[in-house]
């Protein structure tokens, strides 16, 4: 069986239900398939966000998560694993990212994915740029999630 | 030597460049040197931004590490996506 490793970034919306089905479909050894998905909230530190912009590196990004998934790969007995992440403009409620794992059992699907989003968060280059009331501003890195990447290491 | 520069999100709204071309003169073979000398000719952010981060040639690189002739070297503030 080939262990597919898909990285996507782009700017249109994705359906979950197709891409989850797309990730395990015809693979009978696949008992688990965990999935985390991110959104756009309407307010952050304590300001409304009516809009969010997401800039990226073209070349290094997809290289960066390529490079996240093959540690996980190397720290679990993973089948397939799917990252979406899109750019451009986004509204509050629309979805940012996708991460998704399959495996045989629960316990590797359930870490590899927090693994792969807690790696993202701190070492895949985009930037979030968000639109309040007092104008627009970029997002400042949370020290959370340092600590959260540094729990696997 | 000569590298291209490339600077993303606030850092590259604080420029008002998203990259650039520059000839090195003697002696600037660190990234850690390289951002001091663009600091001093006139990128004032490069000096004043605090956590900066840096890669070269697409990969994550700190201050020691070594540029080259004909390398991609990118400045950007800490990352924030997912």
């Amino acid at each position: 069986m080939n262990v597919p490793t898909i990285v996507r970034i782009q700017e249109a919306d994705f359906d979950l239900n197709a891409e989850l089905t797309a990730l395990r479909a015809g693979d009978a050894r696949i008992g688990a398939l965990a999935s985390f998905v991110g959104l756009v909230r309407d307010i952050n530190d304590g300001a409304g966000v009516s809009e969010m912009t997401l800039e990226h590196y073209p070349g290094m990004t997809e290289k960066a998560l390529t490079a996240i998934v093959d540690e996980a790969k190397t720290r679990w007995d993973i089948y397939g694993a799917l990252v979406i992440h899109r750019v451009g403009p986004l509204q509050p409620c629309d979805q940012i990212v996708l991460v998704a794992v399959t495996s045989a059992h629960r316990g590797e699907a359930f870490a590899a994915c927090e693994f792969i989003m807690d790696y993202l968060k701190t070492r895949a280059p985009f930037w979030k740029r968000e639109t309040t009331p007092d104008g627009a501003r970029w997002v400042d890195a949370r020290d959370s999630d340092d600590s959260a990447a540094e729990r696997w290491q | 030597m000569s590298v291209k520069i490339l600077y993303f999100a606030g850092l590259r709204e604080a420029l008002g460049r998203a990259s650039e071309n520059v000839e090195l003169p003697a002696g600037i073979h660190t990234v850690g040197a390289l951002r001091d000398w663009l600091a001093g000719q006139g990128r004032d952010k490069l000096a004043s931004a605090k956590n900066l981060r840096c890669a070269v040639n697409q990969d994550m690189a700190g201050p020691d590490a070594a540029i080259r002739d004909g390398d991609e070297i990118a400045f950007f503030p800490p990352v924030t996506g997912g």
